[in-house]
């Protein structure tokens, strides 16, 4: 994918790298980070007199994974929102909201720019385009097409080619996420974690250099989220830079590098996963005195039982796989 | 039996009817507004007046032909951004208002007493102040009349099977149940196949083509068929004859080719995209209020060309193209099937001929102390008006829409 243009040599799919890179950096909030991809300055959002979002300076860095995480109503949905250009920072005055991502001032720029940018976001409520197909879906993803010009829509051959490329990375992506069968279903016949792994893999159209992931785990069986998790990590070791939101304290350890912490609209903490989740302050706005204790409902905590699932998801799907070679064999 | 076949001739005189084939060109308009882009545009009896104007006055006014008809596309298309601009980044409903509204400031405008001398005010512009250079355009005879079927089709057969004849009635009836259902045995049979294949892969060119063929060939039989039956006799030219029906329906033909060029392209995919979520289709990086405005823009302009061959054999009389012009579309729509491609044909083909149908049988065999014959009009338009809560009820994707698409409630 677009390894090329956004990996540094070296790469960051090896974690040792990754924490060499990320050692030096203070666990502050707002800390400066090596190579920063996006840069947030001074943006506040208020809705009336509540303000909703508050953040002074927050660096996000390139090519790991970054969790957004903090208590219900912290703003970090707003946040995404305001990000991306789906809302209106209020800051606009006194210093004046800047970000920047990938060196690119984002102040004035529509969503669509945004996304064009190489920032593309999903959604907490999934947003799967229920009537039309799965491969339609994956289709409107992709970016620069000549056909969606209108003057040159109408003619066929003029986009032809483009389409026929476009479908073949639609299918490779699909095929990753496990949806390729359900290429001609429409999307509103998807299950609720389906429609997000569609959603996902649909972002992952126009090659992004920075992918941002409202709950992507948000009503996902255990079993799926551990292959979610996995295309999370893949995407983070081919060069995407990932930031995503979630509640799911375990999710957030297993995976992300980097932990950003808000609450009430502001950055109160950051650090690697470990470090935040045993500052006292974390501990006492969100997580309880109880986070590390195991509820009963969740086996990543424990990695042996988190291995044990994952070998039995392979050797289901490996006796999947082959039954259907053996019905295919049947039929031909 | 002379009243059956008075009926059914007065619906096949409809059927073929200029003004119908405006409302389909209009219904193809709004069905990408509404079918495809989820625009509720509510005015587009506006638009089509606004085009009929256009073309109308520009022509009274000695403009050359072919300006005649850019005027009148130019003013839909203006209306539309003036319309666009300030609603399509607020929610749906706002466009629907500031439709309805601005057709009917369209209409007011037309029935001004004081813009008379170029509108013909409530009156209505008459036909003979326009028509004249349409008419000049005819490669068909000036006077004299033609019959559909000409008789050579049909001479050699025993006079009692000639079109029109009882015999040719009966002839004509069996080729033509053959023929429609030869075309859905073929459509089927087509789609069957295509199920079967590996999912993604199309059928080789040369069946589609072969099939393409005898379907459209087995349906231009039974066209012909349907005027054995009943031969139509009309003037060659003047100002409401088979010249302004052969450019009214090939109009038709065109615009149904342009629909389905645009909306099975990557362009009509992100149309369908914006109905479903714009929001979505914001963050894939698409100019939402960009698209939009191109298809209203679009659907607008086809509105415009429906306007001008619906005035074409008559009068631009703004109150026939009100309100009840743009509910009447959207019945049509809905009948058909919308994010169709042939369900604005059809649709309108069933309607107003259907409506039609209601009244004769209403005026042949309601006894008079019942329902007087103005009152059978009335009626019509309730039990058109009832159909169409039935069709919602009951089958709201319409006759071609697909079912499975509106299992998901948006």
């Amino acid at each position: 994918m677009s390894e090329a243009t956004t990996t540094k040599p070296g790469g960051l799919a090896d974690p040792a790298a990754r924490k060499a890179l990320m050692a030096g950096v203070s666990s502050e909030p707002g800390s400066a980070k090596p190579d920063p991809i996006l840069k947030v300055d001074t943006i506040v959002r208020s809705f009336g007199g509540m303000t909703a979002v508050n953040v002074d300076h927050l660096e996000v860095q390139r090519g790991i994974i970054t969790s957004l995480i903090g208590p219900n109503g912290a703003g970090k949905t707003t946040f995404f929102n305001l990000i991306t250009g789906f809302d209106k920072p209020s800051s606009a005055g006194k210093g004046g909201a800047a970000w920047s991502f990938d060196g690119r001032r984002l102040n004035k720029t529509s969503a669509a720019s945004v996304a064009r940018a190489g920032m593309v976001r999903t959604f907490q409520l999934t947003k799967a385009l229920s009537r039309m197909t799965v491969m339609d879906n994956m289709l409107l993803g992709s970016q620069d097409q000549r056909g969606e010009n209108l003057l040159i829509a109408p003619f066929r051959p003029l986009w032809a080619a483009k389409e026929r490329e476009i479908i073949a990375k639609a299918e490779s992506l699909l095929e990753r996420f496990k949806l390729l069968e359900k290429r001609n279903d429409y999307a509103g016949s998807l299950s609720g974690g389906q429609r997000k792994l569609l959603e996902m893999a649909r972002a992952l159209m126009s090659d992004p250099k920075m992918i941002m992931l409202d709950e992507p785990m948000a009503g996902v069986n255990p079993a799926l989220t551990q292959s979610l998790l996995g295309h999370i990590q893949s995407l983070r070791d081919e060069g995407t830079t990932v930031l995503f939101v979630e509640h799911d304290m375990h999710v957030v350890r297993h995976i992300s590098d980097w932990v950003v912490v808000m609450a009430e609209g502001s950055v109160v903490a950051e650090g690697p996963a470990d470090t935040v989740m045993s500052n006292p302050a974390v501990v006492d706005a969100y997580l309880g005195a109880h986070h590390d204790t195991d509820l009963g409902d969740d086996a990543l905590l424990n990695e042996e039982v988190a291995d044990q699932l994952a070998e039995e998801v392979a050797a289901e799907e490996a006796d999947r796989e082959q039954t259907e070679s053996a019905k295919k064999e049947g039929t031909s | 039996m002379d009243t059956i076949i008075g009926i059914l001739e007065a619906m096949l005189r409809t059927a073929v009817n200029p003004a119908t084939a405006g409302v389909v060109i209009a219904v193809i308009g709004l069905n990408i507004h509404f079918g495809f882009t989820g625009l509720l545009n509510m005015g587009q009896a506006g638009f089509m007046l606004l085009g009929a104007y256009g073309f109308a006055i520009s022509l009274d006014q000695g403009l050359p032909f072919p300006v005649a008809i850019l005027v009148g596309l130019l003013a839909a298309v203006l209306f539309a951004v003036l319309l666009g601009a300030p609603t399509l980044k607020l929610r749906g409903d706002y466009l629907a208002i500031v439709t309805i509204s601005a057709a009917e400031i369209i209409r007011y405008v037309g029935r001004l007493s004081n813009l008379s001398e170029y509108t013909g005010g409530s009156q209505g512009l008459r036909g003979a102040r326009y028509q004249e250079p349409f008419i000049n355009l005819s490669f068909l005879s000036e006077d004299g009349r033609w019959t559909l079927p000409p008789e050579g089709l049909y001479s050699w057969l025993p006079s009692s099977m000639w079109a029109g004849e009882t015999g040719g009635r009966i002839l004509g009836l069996v080729v033509l149940v053959a023929a429609v259902a030869g075309a859905i045995f073929l459509i089927k049979g087509q789609r069957n196949r295509q199920k079967e294949l590996k999912p993604g892969s199309d059928l080789p060119f040369a069946q589609r083509l072969r099939t393409g063929l005898a379907v459209s060939g087995l349906i231009f039989v039974a066209v012909i068929a349907v005027f054995y039956i009943l031969p139509l006799t009309l003037d060659q030219t003047k100002s409401n004859g088979w010249w302004v029906r052969l450019v009214a329906w090939s109009m038709v033909g065109i615009s149904l080719l342009v629909a389905m060029l645009l909306v099975r392209s990557p362009w009509g995919r992100l149309l369908r995209g914006i109905r479903e979520d714009e929001d979505a289709v914001r963050s894939l990086g698409k100019n939402v209020f960009a698209l939009k405005m191109q298809a209203l823009i679009i659907g607008g302009a086809f509105a415009a060309i429906g306007g001008m061959v619906y005035v074409l054999p008559s009068t631009v009389q703004p109150d026939n193209m009100g309100r009840s012009m743009t509910f009447f579309i959207y019945t049509a729509l809905l009948l058909g099937g919308a994010a169709t491609i042939l369900g604005p044909l059809l649709g309108t083909l069933i309607f107003y001929p259907g409506r039609i149908l209601i009244r004769e049988v209403a005026d042949a065999y309601i006894p008079d102390s019942i329902m007087s014959s103005s009152q059978t009009d009335q009626f019509s338009f309730i039990v058109v008006g009832v159909v169409l809560m039935l069709l919602v009820i009951f089958r709201p994707q319409g006759i071609l829409g697909n079912k499975r698409e509106l299992r998901f409630n948006v």
